[in-house]
């Protein structure tokens, strides 16, 4: 029995340990915000946090992270969120289904980085979207940055 | 604000023959929310009222508008409902939206139409019938408040979902009075407001659809859950036309999770508990293969048959005008260059999926992301064995869909074989590497273009040459003949005022499927015709910018785009050191679009793409900033078939698998775009392919200005040209 700590609620699984926590999270705790684009770790779609860090979920097994936090999209704040508020201001999506991996990989990224540069941003979005969002992205991600340091919305 | 009946409006026969059934908006055909019952008074606030089969009213004002076109991130979610809006004058920060059924669409005689969503057709096919469908609510619902009110509905005005009575300034909410409404006979006639009168379109309002996309919550195909439901992954047959010779499911049965093996007719499915258990035992499951003698085919002979239609007696003459022999009999100068564009795959970022449920009474349910739910209903219905009727479609949100997800429905007819077999709800989802290797793909093509200049370096004569695959033939879509009316799009069709022109397809059949890539045959064929006239203006010693509008005297749209883009972006102005510009323009799918890219290359061939200026003239605008959103999109998707799309084939099947040997342009590698549009405002464009055509010619430009060197195949990475 593996214990997966997700969203901070606590889930008991009786699934294989060799399990990627990508499937772990969508066929078993039917969290289906983190999506599958390759398995592989080249898209980002399924990225997730694992103690506050961005993860590839395809990557790693769930017992790689018992005992870890995993924080997923839906585990996050989309009202006062300055990513997705900015992700709002900047109308960023369009089909949507790269931009949870997106959103969880930048607001990664602004706790590491609070003002990131714009070679700070290339090197930590990696993920791959087809509908070309990727100038509003930057964008997007600059405001979210600029925001937070205003403590203001964005 | 507007009043009704003003008559400067432009009127539309609701029910008249003019437009022969085009305008049946089947006003008067049965609900699926009944309200055959009338009304008691005092209860008609309690439900919502479909007023016609596109807009339902609610109590609380709200509006709910159905969409019969596919949202895959090209915006129709937000800018079809905004179509409906405009007409009715609701409150659009009430408006929802929602897919139309196709089930209800076959039940109630195509009252949703076409459900088709490709050739950027949503807006500019759809636009009448929807701004129709908005006038004609707002008509009963106006009516409706006049005949309670005792006056003249000529004395009302709406906005914002409120009528008005402007003399007693008397005021009714539309969701007060529209189950009433939704009891009237619908007007014969409406009158459409003029472009200087509307309010909604036009404006940059926000998506509709972003605030669930930020959150997670959107049903994409992948994320379809039902009590019940088992997953499947699939292997096809590798080498296409091939079908399953023998698979062991014995050796994999006693694997964790496993349920069964559904064997099908060119593939072998694993269904299980969990996919990645299904996934995990497909890979380990021994299978052989009937190859049908596609097995030794390679790139070399795809090649080889490409370069036979170059010069094959069998040629289809597509567009011919002015004596292009004699225009080749002595020109002063002959320039010809001979083009290669590979084969592409989709590559949207959710794979393909389907789920499906074959219940035991006959009825066929499937939760599928589709361009065109019709399509799906009737594929299911054709796996399945049952009437149409007894098929219900469940659309999801798509993950992507550039083409793949539409007249191709292979994806929904294998699930419903395996759920067939399975007896319970089955979610199909392919491994990327299953959706790399078994796409319908963008025609490998090669085209020989030559050019006849007179002695004042005017181009006197063009005559191009397409050999490649043709997708209408190879769907079962055309005869026989050899010709494809689409084969030449971008060449037969061209906007450049040529004296003597000559285009001829030479049909290649060939064993690898293809089929709508985004932007179709305008994605090669403007790269061939485009980064030709570069290399024509080059010997005649001319600027290519000016070349071109020299070329384009006769047309005025295409010339004016040509213009706002090199104002844009400076065309004259000096460029930094070994930075370079290259232009290109293309009509397509009812839209017209120039762009320039802009480039800096550096010693080692590896280049930064700094930025695409492109602009775009769609006639009438809807939604700006979807509009540059579109811009972005397409841009992004035809950069990065330039720069590394290349499907190649061996022992009969692709290569490739995954974004390791399949490359995606990244957000480090993407330049900045900036879009103006330049909107003439008496036409309808499309808005999801136009902005694809230019961008692979004017990269191709920008590095022939580079360069000196032509780059006459494609993609860019085959040359050395990579992006820094």
């Amino acid at each position: 029995m593996l214990q997966l700590n997700v969203n901070g609620q606590l889930h008991e699984l009786d699934i294989d340990p060799d399990t990627p926590l990508l499937w772990a999270l969508r066929d078993h705790l039917h969290l289906y915000g983190t999506k599958y684009g390759c398995g592989i770790g080249l898209c980002g779609s399924c990225t997730v946090h694992i103690d506050h860090k961005a993860v590839r979920a395809c990557l790693v097994t769930a017992a790689d992270v018992s005992g870890k936090a995993v924080t997923t999209i839906e585990g996050l704040a989309p009202d006062s969120e300055p990513v997705q508020l900015a992700w709002q201001a900047f109308q960023v999506p369009q089909c949507g289904y790269c931009q949870p991996g997106m959103i969880m990989a930048s607001v990664a990224l602004l706790r590491d980085k609070p003002s990131p540069t714009d070679a700070d941003i290339d090197a930590a979005i990696t993920n791959i979207c087809r509908c070309g969002t990727y100038n509003r992205v930057r964008q997007a991600i600059h405001a979210a940055a600029a925001g937070k340091k205003e403590g203001a919305d964005v | 604000m507007s009043e009704s009946f003003k008559l400067t409006r432009r009127a539309f026969l609701v029910r008249s023959g003019v437009a022969g059934a085009g305008l049946l908006l089947g006003f008067h055909l049965p609900s699926r929310r009944k309200f055959a019952a009338a009304p008691v008074a005092g209860t008609e606030a309690a439900q919502p009222a479909e007023v016609n089969a596109w807009i339902e009213i609610h109590p609380d004002d709200s509006v709910l508008i159905r969409v019969a076109r596919s949202e895959m991130g090209q915006g129709i979610f937000t800018a079809l409902p905004m179509l409906v809006a405009e007409e009715l004058d609701c409150d659009w920060g009430k408006v929802r939206a929602e897919y139309a059924s196709a089930s209800e669409n076959r039940r109630r005689g195509e009252v949703y139409r076409s459900m088709s969503t490709g050739g950027s057709r949503s807006v500019r096919e759809s636009n009448d019938y929807l701004r129709m469908a908005g006038a004609v609510a707002r008509e009963m619902l106006v009516a409706t408040a006049a005949s309670q009110w005792k006056v003249p509905a000529e004395e009302c005005r709406t906005a914002d979902g409120i009528i008005t009575h402007t003399p007693s300034g008397l005021t009714k909410r539309y969701g007060a009075v529209a189950a009433a409404a939704a009891q009237r006979q619908p007007p014969e006639l409406v009158f459409l407001k003029e472009p200087d009168e509307w309010h909604l379109l036009g404006t940059p309002v926000q998506r509709l659809d972003i605030p669930d996309k930020i959150a997670g919550k959107p049903v994409f195909g992948a994320d379809v859950n039902l009590p019940g439901m088992l997953h499947a992954a699939i292997r096809a047959c590798p080498v296409f036309g091939g079908k399953l010779r023998q698979h062991d499911a014995a050796a994999i049965a006693k694997r964790p999770g496993v349920v069964q093996v559904v064997a099908l007719d060119d593939a072998v499915a694993v269904v299980a508990e969990s996919w990645w258990q299904a996934q995990q035992a497909l890979l380990d499951l021994p299978v052989t293969w009937d190859e049908a003698g596609n097995g030794a085919v390679a790139d070399a002979d795809i090649r080889a048959s490409l370069e036979a239609g170059l010069v094959a007696e069998e040629a289809v003459v597509m567009a011919e005008h002015g004596k292009p022999d004699s225009a080749f009999a002595s020109p002063a100068q002959q320039v010809e260059a001979t083009f290669y564009a590979p084969y592409l795959a989709h590559a949207t970022m959710e794979p393909m999926t389907c789920t499906a449920a074959v219940h035991s009474d006959g009825r066929v349910e499937v939760w599928v992301p589709t361009q065109n739910a019709s399509a799906s209903l009737e594929a299911a219905a054709r796996t399945a064995g049952v009437d149409p009727l007894s098929v219900e479609v469940h659309n999801t949100q798509l993950g992507g869909g550039f083409g793949r997800r539409g007249t191709s429905q292979d994806f929904t007819e294998q699930a419903v074989r395996i759920a067939k077999q399975v007896g319970r709800p089955v979610k199909l989802l392919w491994s990327r590497e299953e959706d790399t290797q078994h796409d319908f793909y963008r025609p490998a093509s090669m085209a020989r273009l030559t050019a006849a200049l007179n002695d004042k370096g005017h181009l006197t004569g063009l005559r191009a040459r397409v050999a490649a695959p043709s997708i209408l033939t190879s769907l079962g879509m055309k005869a026989s003949d050899g010709s494809d009316p689409i084969a030449l799009q971008g060449l037969a069709d061209t906007f450049y005022a040529v004296p003597h022109l000559r285009t001829d397809y030479a049909l290649r059949t060939l064993h690898v499927p293809v089929g709508f890539w985004r932007s179709v045959n305008h994605s090669q064929n403007a790269y061939f015709r485009e980064h030709f006239i570069d290399q024509v203006a080059r010997a005649a010693g001319q600027d290519p910018y000016r070349f071109r509008l020299d070329l384009l005297k006769e047309a005025p749209k295409q010339r004016a785009v040509l213009q706002a883009v090199a104002e844009q972006a400076g065309w004259d102005k000096p460029l930094a050191k070994n930075t370079f510009r290259g232009i290109a323009v293309e009509t397509s799918y009812g839209s017209h679009c120039a762009q320039v890219v802009e480039v800096r290359v550096n010693d080692d061939r590896s280049f930064q793409l700094l930025r695409v200026v492109c602009a775009i003239d769609p006639g009438h605008v809807v939604n700006p900033d979807t509009i540059a959103a579109q811009v972005e999109s397409a841009i992004t998707y035809g950069l990065t078939a330039a720069l590394f799309g290349d499907i190649t084939i061996s022992k009969g099947r692709v290569q490739q698998g995954n974004f390791d040997d399949y490359p995606m342009l990244t957000l480090r590698q993407m330049p900045l775009v900036e879009t103006r549009i330049v909107a003439s405002g008496d036409f309808w464009g499309g808005m999801g392919e136009p902005p694809l055509p230019p961008v692979t010619p004017a990269l191709c430009n920008a590095l022939y200005a580079a360069t000196g060197k032509p780059i006459n195949s494609l993609p860019l990475s085959a040359h050395g040209l990579r992006p820094a």
